[in-house]
């Protein structure tokens, strides 16, 4: 039975834009952690640490996203480990997240001088303390706009969870559109709500960079 | 027994040999100027003693401890030794109270209240009390370097060593660093300097030391080494200095 796209059906969509939300926050937070070691990794002064956490980026970004989420979501079931779609999405947007996130951030813990560095170890500071208490806090002006930016890929990435039956914002869009037949109007919203959501966030990370830019 | 005893020190990078079996002992409360064209190696001799470079043969000892030995905590070492860069090197993202009071909380487990005591004392040693809330950004090259002696002072040191402190500064600046150069020598500190500074030698380096091609080519009293060179190098590199 085809039906009118009407109200109801883009307050289902928005509904499932929630979806969206919550699986880039999580993806976010997962490839934050892991990506965040992988660029510490990147930079300390133990060859074998960083050779370790090269390799990892060189394979997370030589293979397809698309590939990481068939692999966990059909593959790890036939290991005896049976996996949500849920599940698998987060877990792949966040290994597929942390290469990205462990060079954007490396590349923003490198370009603070060596000098930075040299002060903070003349002072007593241990490795650990230069990092947290010099580099990294520079670093931070110098990763938010490529971070936001990468943010913003993320979350219209997440419209490939939609392969393993995830249903979020791109899914909804799928089945509303099998439904009511008005493909054209239904993607029109769907693309509104995605950048409804992506636009707030690189105007935000404008005025982050100009706050930060003033605190200098 | 000398603060600082460095015994036949050699140091390379690569195949180029920076510092050639130097030695050089420093008494404590003594102030001592390395002079030196550029590349003579004064600045890596400068370095090695607080371990921000490591040397192939000899040893360095400060205040008794080996400073290139593994087993040595560098961390500890560098509390006792101060070192002020060409550069400044000040944190750019912290206040002048929190470049000066950042070690001595970190490393030092100061409090806060305390250290910024500490912050207000050095700063008006260096001249320069009521700027404790202001950005590097917002002071003059000079008055950033005196913010890098203080916070140097803050650790409350055994040895400072200065490298090129006043090079990055316009001449109408470096006359007030010397002068806190100055009132820290007068107050006993054992100081190294790699200068080109010779007035600031002359007056207060209780001896100098002249490095050429990575050796010591020639040290004695400064008034009497800078007055009457013994050597064609040390001739040719003062006048050119001086003039």
């Amino acid at each position: 039975m085809i039906r009118e796209f009407g109200f109801i059906d883009v307050m289902y969509l928005v509904g499932a834009a929630r979806w969206t939300l919550l699986l880039t926050v999580t993806a976010f937070a997962g490839a934050s952690v892991i990506g965040l070691a992988i660029a510490i990794a990147r930079i300390l002064p133990f060859a074998p640490v960083r050779w370790l956490a090269a390799g990892y980026i060189h394979i997370v970004q030589g293979t397809p996203l698309l590939v990481w989420l068939f692999l966990i979501f059909f593959g790890l079931p036939l290991i005896g480990i049976s996996v949500n779609p849920w599940l698998a999405a987060a877990v792949a947007f966040s290994v597929y997240g942390s290469a990205f996130l462990g060079e954007i951030w490396r590349g923003a813990l490198v370009s603070i001088a060596r000098t930075q560095w040299e002060a903070g170890a003349s002072l007593g500071l241990s490795l650990a303390e230069q990092l947290r208490y010099v580099i990294i806090p520079q670093s931070v002006r110098v990763a938010i706009p490529p971070t936001v930016g990468f943010l913003v890929q993320l979350i219209k990435n997440t419209s490939l969870a939609a392969v393993i039956g995830l249903v979020e914002l791109t899914r909804e869009g799928q089945l509303t559109a099998a439904g009511t037949y008005k493909p054209f109007a239904v993607y029109i919203t769907v693309a509104c709500i995605y950048f409804l959501m992506c636009f707030p966030l690189t105007q935000w990370s404008r005025s982050l960079e100009r706050k930060l830019d003033v605190a200098r | 027994m000398s603060l600082v005893e460095i015994r036949e020190i050699s140091k390379s990078y690569g195949s180029n040999q920076v510092l050639k079996n130097v030695s050089l002992d420093v008494a404590k409360g003594e102030v001592v100027a390395v002079i030196g064209r550029s590349g003579s190696g004064k600045s890596t001799l400068l370095r090695c003693v607080n371990g921000l470079e490591e040397i192939q043969a000899g040893t360095i000892r400060v205040d008794g401890v080996q400073v290139n030995d593994p087993a040595t905590d560098l961390r500890k070492l560098r509390q006792q030794v101060g070192i002020v860069f060409q550069s400044f090197n000040l944190f750019p993202h912290l206040s002048v109270c929190d470049n000066i009071t950042l070690a001595p909380r970190v490393v030092k487990k100061q409090a806060p209240e305390a250290a910024r005591e500490v912050a207000a004392d050095v700063l008006r040693r260096v001249g320069l009390e009521g700027k404790l809330d202001a950005f590097p950004s917002q002071l003059s090259g000079g008055q950033q370097q005196r913010v890098a002696i203080a916070r140097s002072l803050a650790m409350q040191p055994k040895l400072m060593l200065f490298d090129e402190v006043t090079s990055a500064l316009d001449p109408e600046l470096t006359g007030e660093v010397l002068k806190v150069l100055e009132s820290v020598a007068q107050e006993g500190m054992t100081m190294i300097l790699v200068t080109h500074e010779m007035g600031f030698a002359r007056r207060f380096g209780s001896r100098v030391v002249f490095m050429h091609e990575g050796r010591i080519h020639e040290e004695g009293q400064a008034a009497a080494v800078l007055a009457e060179p013994q050597t064609p190098e040390l001739k040719t590199f003062l006048s050119a200095v001086l003039h």
